[in-house]
């Protein structure tokens, strides 16, 4: 079976936000404007947080991409009323957007953060509209979304695979995010295997989980050799 | 003795019944007025269907606000009726007569606004039934693990519990009201509403039967609902929410809560209505000292909740408590302690401070005190999540406060109407009391057999049926 997580690098991060453009163009993310963002409402699946340490001059700065962690214990899926997210066999929270209320519970309940609601119907004037991408459907108002690992890009490799009737090969589904890293921060396979890269660098001494005593089981991995579990100070 | 009863009967007639036929100009203006506001609330919400749920102020990471807080601040106030009412009834206090039903209807009519909030705050209201477990072709259950489920179905009995126990003790006084009507439309809604009372001693014991039945059922589902209100906070991992004791603590700042808009509603009905032949000093003075109890309790569970986080040490959940006692929201706060604690504290626990008045503008401040305590505990929790990179802020747009503000009119609006088209103070009740008090206190209170004592009176039901 298989389980699908990401490890992240954060030594590699220059925090340039690739990603942030690659995931929003691959995913038909809204953009929300100007207005909007300064309100809090900035649809991005994927940030990249930034912490300053130290005084001037002596600053430095830490990135950390943060995306839905795709918990093996998710907070988010239980208190959904309508089974718009539940856990997919192969260790996903998947949305059912057409499902979606809107109590934005779920959101409430992540410990991260990272669900993001279309508080608008989303709008893409030409000629935005001819670079959506058609595998992903576009989310009506009032609907929960967040990011999905590309699951499109996972079901396009398993059917490519079982059209060649053979196993999906590690390194063969990428997601947005990783294909669009310029230095190679983000490894993206199958957890169970422990030949995959994933497993590999998860299996890193420097590897740790963003929050990990809530003992939320994340699907992602971070790397890194500072010390980011040690409270500030 | 017969005189005094028939006198006692004539007035009770006359004042309580004879009133609803008389038209007042200021009950009028009222109506226009809370008109008014009911239509602010229903164009706000048009509005908000219309163009989307982001005409509010709610954003990441504050993505519970106005909305939520008004829905459990209703379904706080609706503890006012039922739940006060039934443990009067089951603990057989005489001076319940003339409180229980302007209580139950509070409740009906609080629940009733309550429950929409949770809708209007949906992103897609069109769908709301996706909570309901209605049988369908694809086989799909809502999910019973999600405290929303449970709130719909804790509410929806609720909702039907206190109809059912406004309306049992309501059928002798619509009877009468049928048969002192003249004949056409409003005779036939007073009959349908007395559903063929004839006032047999039959009905009288059916009656009584079931009322006794549905006040003692009613106190553990009104316990329950506010328990499961309080839920859909405590079984999150959010910081500031995750805590044990928010079960009984959401309970008793419902009935406290209740208990103010209680005090407001009889001293406007004892002034307003000239009911103070029936809403007597004693009732006031009674009622003060359960509300000063009450709030105290709040106090007490207020700092045991704040106690065991600021000893815990437990860095994400010191956040939320800091920003509360010290930070953003601490004028809110303890604006909150000074109105919910030591302003009931210092009037209510004096003779003086129990009078019809300062009841009432205590009664104010509780509902203040209580707005903000539901404010307190959704905003900071939701402002502060544990990344700190998330910290945000909440400012409620004018459909929140357009929808909030209307909602107090369309309770007006439904309250107003009871009382113009039923005696807001049960008579047949009235009268049974008097009754017993013509034959001494001590029978009274031993609640020895009203069955044949009223079957016996000549006014409810009569033969018109």
């Amino acid at each position: 079976m298989t389980r699908w997580g990401m490890a992240i690098d954060l030594d590699r991060c220059t925090g340039c936000e690739a990603c942030v453009v690659a995931c929003a163009a691959e995913n038909n993310i809204q953009t929300v404007g100007e207005e909007q963002a300064r309100e809090g409402r900035a649809m991005h699946w994927l940030r990249i947080e930034r912490y300053y340490e130290g005084d001037f001059p002596n600053v430095r700065t830490r990135f950390m991409p943060v995306l839905c962690q795709q918990c093996g214990a998710a907070p988010c899926e239980p208190v959904c009323p309508v089974y718009a997210t539940y856990h997919n066999p192969e260790g996903l929270n998947a949305m059912v957007y057409s499902r979606c209320i809107g109590t934005r519970f779920c959101a409430n309940n992540c410990p991260y953060t990272v669900r993001v609601f279309n508080w608008f119907d989303a709008e893409f004037p030409a000629p935005l509209d001819s670079q959506l991408n058609p595998d992903v459907s576009v989310r009506p108002g009032g609907v929960m979304e967040k990011c999905t690992f590309c699951v499109q890009r996972i079901v396009a490799g398993k059917d490519e695979a079982a059209q060649e009737e053979r196993e999906v090969a590690d390194g063969e589904v990428k997601t947005a995010c990783q294909q669009s890293c310029p230095t190679k921060a983000i490894a993206f396979g199958d957890l169970e295997d422990p030949d995959s890269e994933v497993s590999r660098w998860a299996e890193s001494p420097r590897a740790f989980s963003l929050l990990g005593d809530l003992d939320t089981r994340p699907g992602v991995v971070y790397l890194s050799g500072s010390e980011w579990r040690e409270p500030a100070g | 003795m017969t005189t005094e009863s028939q006198r006692s009967a004539a007035v009770l007639d006359r004042e309580l019944l004879g009133r609803l036929d008389r038209r007042r100009p200021g009950l009028l203006v009222g109506a226009l007025a809370s008109g008014a506001l009911a239509l602010v609330f229903f164009s706000c919400w048009g509005y908000q269907i219309a163009n989307g749920i982001g005409v509010t102020g709610l954003n990441r990471p504050v993505f519970w606000g106005f909305y939520i807080i008004n829905f459990v601040f209703w379904i706080g106030i609706s503890h006012a009726g039922t739940l006060i009412s039934a443990i009067l009834r089951v603990t057989n206090a005489e001076w319940r007569r003339p409180v229980t039903r302007s209580a139950e209807a509070i409740t009906l009519f609080a629940l009733a606004i309550g429950g929409l909030f949770p809708l209007i705050h949906l992103g897609r209201v069109a769908i709301f039934y996706y909570m309901i477990p209605y049988p369908n072709s694809r086989m799909l259950w809502p999910n019973f693990r999600s405290p929303l489920v449970w709130d719909i179905a804790a509410i929806t009995t609720y909702i039907i519990g206190s109809a059912l126990y406004l309306f049992l003790p309501l059928i002798p006084d619509a009877a009468v009201m049928r048969d002192r009507a003249a004949a056409g439309l409003k005779k036939r809604f007073y009959a349908v509403l007395a559903l063929g009372w004839r006032g047999t001693a039959q009905q009288w014991h059916s009656l009584e039967w079931g009322i006794r039945i549905l006040a003692v059922a009613i106190i553990p589902v009104a316990v329950s609902v506010h328990t499961i209100v309080s839920w859909d906070f405590a079984m999150t991992r959010t910081p500031g929410w995750k805590s044990t004791i928010f079960g009984p603590y959401f309970v008793v700042g419902a009935i406290f809560s209740g208990i103010a808009v209680l005090m407001i509603a009889l001293a406007l009905l004892r002034r307003g209505l000239g009911l103070g032949r029936f809403l007597t000093d004693r009732v006031f003075n009674n009622l003060g000292l359960l509300f000063v109890t009450m709030s105290l309790v709040w106090g007490y569970f207020t700092f045991a909740e704040h106690l065991t986080v600021w000893y815990s040490g437990d860095l994400s959940e010191k956040l939320v408590h800091h920003v509360l006692l010290h930070g953003d929201f601490a004028l809110p706060f303890w604006t909150m302690v000074v109105v919910n604690l030591v302003i009931p504290v210092a009037v209510l626990s004096f003779p003086r401070g129990r009078r019809p008045l300062p009841t009432a503008l205590v009664g104010c401040g509780v509902l203040v005190g209580m707005w903000l305590e539901r404010f307190l505990i959704v905003v900071p929790s939701l402002s502060t999540p544990r990344l700190a990179y998330s910290i945000g802020d909440y400012m409620p747009s004018w459909v929140e406060l357009g929808i909030m503000i209307g909602a107090v009119g369309v309770f007006a609006c439904l309250y107003f109407t009871f009382t113009r088209l039923l005696p807001i103070v049960s008579v047949w009740e009235m009268r049974e009391g008097w009754r017993h008090g013509a034959r001494g206190e001590g029978e009274a209170t031993s609640g020895a057999a009203p069955t044949s004592a009223t079957a016996a009176a000549p006014v409810p039901g009569g033969g018109a049926a």
